[in-house]
């Protein structure tokens, strides 16, 4: 019910929105919960485990019962606080855990059987058998209890992440915050002020006080109209900070457009941001309590603040005819302001003796509330005066207050534990427990509106001069100061019925006893066996009442007892917006060659090699597998020629007079000695003896050489090659950076391979000036380019490299050169077959447990220098019959298909891992040699070559009978490479 | 988490590849016995308090840093690049002016300059 004339909201702009299938309406500044309450909904929701009907209790983040689903199909988002939600036109919004309506509920049946779903009910009842766990029970329990359900489809909206930072970070836009900003503005300070609701200015808006003289909310707005104005400082609205973290980094979430009409596609629904701040004041206020006593959960009881404040701020009665119950003097202002607004105030229940308030209402002080009437929305309280006389109030609303806990979740997240204030009741912030974070106003438990700006403001002051700013002047307003009068009270004694603590839940008073009585005595431990505080509102509502009962239980004072763990988040943050950009194509950034384009027309499949893609193979009309496309390639580079993309392998400058020293330390075999124009195959270890990676380096010039690494492995050589030179030769002289997105690469292999390339070159090369392992500056078609005759194929072999611009020009220069020669373009498929063909190793086979000698490379680490690993490497064990050996496998029966991942076992021998003697690393059919061949790594292998082993693949179900070959299956000799 | 570079300045640790023990710089001489390469390889302490760590600015400058923290309270005590480390009769000293204080309270590190 509105009130005429109270209220912020703009009563012109009227607002349509549907709620489980009904259509309503609302104003501007309405939130779900109090455009609804106004239109006289009570009923919001079931609960979690007994399907009780529940209605809204609180006006901020902290609701625990008003939980609805917002939007349909694969964009409903479940669990959403009505109380945060702000309607606009298109809003659509269901109740939540009921069927199948909110007024009809059939799984309302579980209260009736509530005296055996207490606490610990399913530990101790779905025991047995084991098998039923997950078959029956688990989905059974699942469907029954509950809040909102996810759709379980992909949710299309987007959602953005963002970075921030400043002086001072002011959370929360209340009257201690507006003061800390203002403060810290005025000095010039960058200030961001983040404040989780639609409009700033926190309690302000939802009280009747004054500040200066003004309207506290008027006042509210004259700051912010200057904080607006100010370059210095950026408002955040709709942004919860939900995080404080290392380094004065903090979480917040800010919400984007959950509360626009018909939003473009493209804006973000949400965004995570990361706000790096040198300062922080957290001044979030503080959370009202509630008081347990018998059915204390029915649609119409709420938190005192929030029905004084649906009115001051919303202009709506929550009730015609609203009973207050209290346990200090702040829950009188309900009293009084309803009044004032013309609302019947059935009676105030104070559980002090000595009440000092007066009014047009009955007082019932020393009384108490026992007990509450009313199924789907309250009718009745009863009460029980100091004598014990019960009575019974008809009322449609219970204001309820039991004090006031401070939001002080921030100040706690790096495992700070709060002091309990016997005086007030509460637990407050220790200082200093988020280093760069102040805490003032309510959240440090300055409940006075004078004493939280004068908080703030002083906190401001702090920080200025913690940051070397010189402060400005800004005139302290004035404003109420009545003290805490409070006298601390949790559960109304001799309940009959449950009394809930955890709304959200379904804990009651009676689960924390159970708990206690069970030994779960630790506040910890009672958390976990009751689920207390572990639904969406976190405890926000119940923890502290619910620890002062476990500490009364346990005979253990508050203050021994303590708090449960503060973590982030403070609020329920979507994994959508922690993970914003991190789908799809945002999973992984792409890296793509200069023939990417080219080899995607050609129809070729792309498969990603760490962060880049590659070709895996060229396929050709007529051809239907992908070996065929892979055998014609691997025959056309044997017999012809072939072109094929080798861009993505790491390609590192050195240069500077101690570059080849370096090299020398860096790689296991000797680089000074190598010669401007010659390139060397070199082995690189690390510091533990084991390979790290291979590759070829080229010297350019004197004291300039260019290192390629794997494509898997350059990032981590770069950091290698980093680290080596900062850590053990840091005054050598040398300079070192990746080039490789510098240059296209791309190998010619094949008998026509020196044709091919004399077609494009301007000075044509033969044999003789440039022999194998040579290289050299040249020029193709008018540019300066670099080959290198290498060969990772076996066959005659360059690669020639062009500054990357010039790539996709030649790239398709090549393929149609080579095209001309009866060759082409080829992929990784028969790369990896070439390659294995010549028992040529790759990542499969230097997987990081591989010493030199288990590949046969042992004399590479050569004896006349030192290099990094080369200590570790001599080590026993790392070398020796013992050690699982490089070989190559080759099955008796040839048509017998291999496939990595196998295992060796001697002929005889039982196939279980006692046996084992080794495994398979790659393997392929060899269209050259006419048999599928593999590599693989055998127990002292080079001894066994010749004899047979037996190849089992336990997952594959497969048995292959080998033969133990050298690895260099195919032109031994090297002959064809040198040609 | 924060690292100040101290050729970038104060940086997000998602800049930073994080390596381990700064013992890993101290490489045995060659020729040392296997026990020294054993313990320079393997073994490393686990204090609850002031540890030193080596991390890369992998996404910056591509200095190697030598990153003073404690692991009880998070606070960085002090960062240094490693190329600043000086051998002194059997242990590391940094020079003079070498190691950049980080002070307690995060961000006064960026002398007040916007990062």
């Amino acid at each position: 019910m509105r009130i005429a004339g109270k209220g912020l909201v703009d009563g012109s702009a009227t607002i349509g929105f549907r709620f489980d299938g009904r259509d309503y309406t609302g104003f501007a500044g309405d939130t779900l919960a109090s455009a609804l309450l106004a239109s006289g909904v009570r009923l919001f929701g079931r609960s979690f485990k007994y399907h009780r009907p529940r209605g809204v209790m609180t006006t901020g983040a902290e609701e625990p019962n008003a939980l609805v689903t917002v939007g349909r199909g694969a964009r409903a988002v479940p669990n959403v606080r009505a109380t945060v939600q702000e309607i606009h036109g298109g809003l659509e919004a269901r109740g939540q855990n009921a069927w199948p309506s909110l007024g009809l509920d059939l799984m309302a049946v579980n209260d009736l059987f509530a005296p055996f779903f207490g606490a610990g009910f399913y530990y101790k009842t779905f025991m047995w058998p084991r098998a039923f766990w997950e078959r029956l029970y688990e989905p059974l329990i699942r469907r029954a209890a509950g809040l909102g359900a996810l759709s379980g489809r992909s949710n299309d909206e987007a959602y953005e992440k963002a970075w921030a930072f400043c002086d001072l970070l002011v959370i929360g836009a209340g009257p201690a915050g507006l003061m800390a900003a203002l403060g810290a503005a005025r000095a010039g300070a960058e200030v961001i002020l983040a404040d989780e609701d639609s409009r700033m200015g926190g309690r302000l808006l939802l009280e009747s006080h004054e500040v200066a003289g003004r309207a506290g909310a008027d006042w509210a707005g004259a700051v912010l109209a200057e904080l607006g104005a100010m370059a210095n400082v950026r408002l955040m609205t709709r942004t919860t900070v939900t995080g404080a973290y290392d380094g004065g980094t903090y979480g917040a979430l800010e919400r984007v457009g959950l509360h626009v009409a018909n939003p473009s596609e493209d804006l973000p629904r949400e965004c995570f941001w990361r706000i790096v701040a040198r300062r922080a004041v957290l001044a979030g206020g503080a959370h009202e309590r509630q008081i347990a006593f018998a059915n204390n959960d029915r649609p119409g009881i709420m938190t005192a603040g929030a029905v004084r404040g649906y009115l001051n701020r919303w202009g709506v009665a929550a009730g015609r005819s609203v009973t207050v119950f209290a346990n200090n003097d702040d829950g009188h202002r309900t009293a009084r302001d309803l009044v004032a607004a013309g609302v019947r105030i059935a009676a105030l229940v104070d559980v002090r003796e000595d009440v000092a308030m007066a009014g047009d209402f009955p007082v019932h002080a020393g009384a108490r509330v026992i007990d509450t009437v009313g199924r789907q929305s309250l009718r009745e309280v009863v009460i029980a005066d100091r004598e014990g006389r019960v009575s019974r109030i008809a009322s449609d609303c219970l204001a309820v207050s039991g004090g006031w806990n401070p939001a002080l979740h921030l100040a706690c997240h790096m495992n700070g534990r709060p002091v309990w204030r016997e005086d007030i009741a509460a637990f407050v912030p220790k200082p200093g427990m988020v280093p760069g974070m102040r805490v003032a106003g309510a959240a440090n438990g300055a409940f006075s509106t004078q004493a939280c700006l004068a908080e703030g403001l002083a906190a401001a002051a702090a920080v200025l001069d913690d940051l070397g700013f010189k402060a400005a002047p800004v005139d302290l307003p004035e404003a109420e100061d009545g003290a805490v009068r409070i006298r601390a009270y949790w559960e109304v004694p001799g309940a009959t019925h449950r009394a809930w603590l955890d709304f959200a839940n379904d804990v009651t008073t009676k689960d924390v006893r159970l708990a206690a009585q069970e030994n779960f005595a630790s506040v910890e431990h009672m958390k976990r066996y009751t689920t207390l505080g572990m639904a969406p509102d976190q405890g926000k509502n119940s923890s502290v009442t619910a620890l002062a009962i476990l500490a009364e239980t346990t005979g253990r004072g508050i203050a021994e007892t303590g708090t449960t763990t503060f973590r982030p988040p403070y609020v329920p943050v979507s994994i959508a917006a922690l993970g914003a950009g991190g789908q799809g194509r945002g999973f992984a950034p792409k890296r793509l060659t200069t023939s990417d384009r080219a080899a995607r027309e050609r129809g070729a499949p792309m498969i990603e090699a760490g962060l880049w893609y590659r070709p895996s193979y060229f396929p050709r009309p007529g051809e239907a597998t992908w070996r065929e496309a892979c055998d014609r390639e691997v025959a056309m580079v044997r017999d012809r020629v072939g072109v094929c993309d080798v861009s993505t392998l790491g390609k590192i400058d050195i240069q500077g007079p101690d570059a080849g020293r370096f090299l020398d330390l860096v790689y296991s075999n000797t680089f000074s000695t190598l010669k401007p124009g010659r390139v060397r195959y070199g082995l690189m270890l690390r510091e533990d003896g084991m390979v790290m990676d291979d590759g070829t380096t080229a010297c350019l010039g004197p004291g300039h050489y260019l290192m390629t690494t794997t494509t898997a492995a350059a990032g981590q050589v770069m950091r290698h090659l980093d680290f080596v030179q900062q850590a053990h030769c840091h005054d050598w002289d040398l300079r070192m950076i990746s080039v490789t997105e510098a240059w296209a690469q791309f190998a010619v292999a094949g008998p026509l391979a020196r044709d091919l390339l004399n077609s494009v070159l301007a000075e044509p090369i033969d044999g003789a000036a440039f022999p194998f392992l040579a290289c050299g500056e040249v020029r193709l078609m008018g540019v300066a380019a670099r080959l290198f005759r290498i060969s990772f194929s076996g066959e005659l072999g360059f690669e020639v490299a062009v500054p990357a611009r010039y790539g996709a020009a030649l790239w398709r220069d090549l393929v149609a050169r080579a095209e001309s020669l009866g060759g082409g373009a080829y992929g990784m498929e028969a790369l990896n077959v070439l390659r294995i063909e010549k028992g040529f190793v790759t990542h499969a086979e230097i997987h990081g447990r591989v010493t030199a000698f288990d590949i046969g490379l042992q004399a590479m680490v050569s004896g006349k220098k030192d290099c990094i690993g080369k200590a570790a490497s001599t080590r026993p064990g790392l070398s020796g019959p013992e050690r699982e050996q490089l070989v190559g496998l080759r099955p008796v029966a040839a048509d017998r298909a291999i496939a990595a991942g196998a295992h060796l076992f001697d002929e005889a021998a039982e196939a279980v891992s006692a046996n084992d003697r080794g495994y398979v690393t790659s393997a392929c059919w060899s269209p050259t040699l006419g048999s599928h061949l593999a590599l693989g790594f055998l127990r002292d292998g080079r001894a066994r070559i010749g004899t047979r082993v037996r190849l089992v693949d336990h997952l594959r179900k497969a048995e292959v009978l080998c033969e133990v070959t050298d690895p260099v299956f195919f032109d031994p000799e090297g002959g064809r490479a040198r040609g | 988490m924060r690292l100040t570079c101290p050729l970038c300045g104060d940086r997000d640790r998602r800049e930073f590849h994080y390596y381990g023990a700064e013992v890993y710089a101290d490489r045995p001489d060659a020729g040392a016995a296997l026990d020294a390469w054993d313990d320079y390889l393997h073994l490393r302490d686990n204090p609850a308090g002031e540890t030193r760590d080596l991390w890369y600015h992998e996404i910056g400058c591509s200095a190697w840093i030598v990153v003073t923290r404690d692991t009880v309270s998070h606070r960085i005590l002090q960062t240094a690049l490693l190329t600043a480390r000086q051998r002194q009769v059997g242990k590391f000293v940094y020079q003079e002016g070498d190691l950049r204080e980080v002070p307690a309270k995060p961000g006064a590190a960026t002398g007040g300059e916007r990062p």
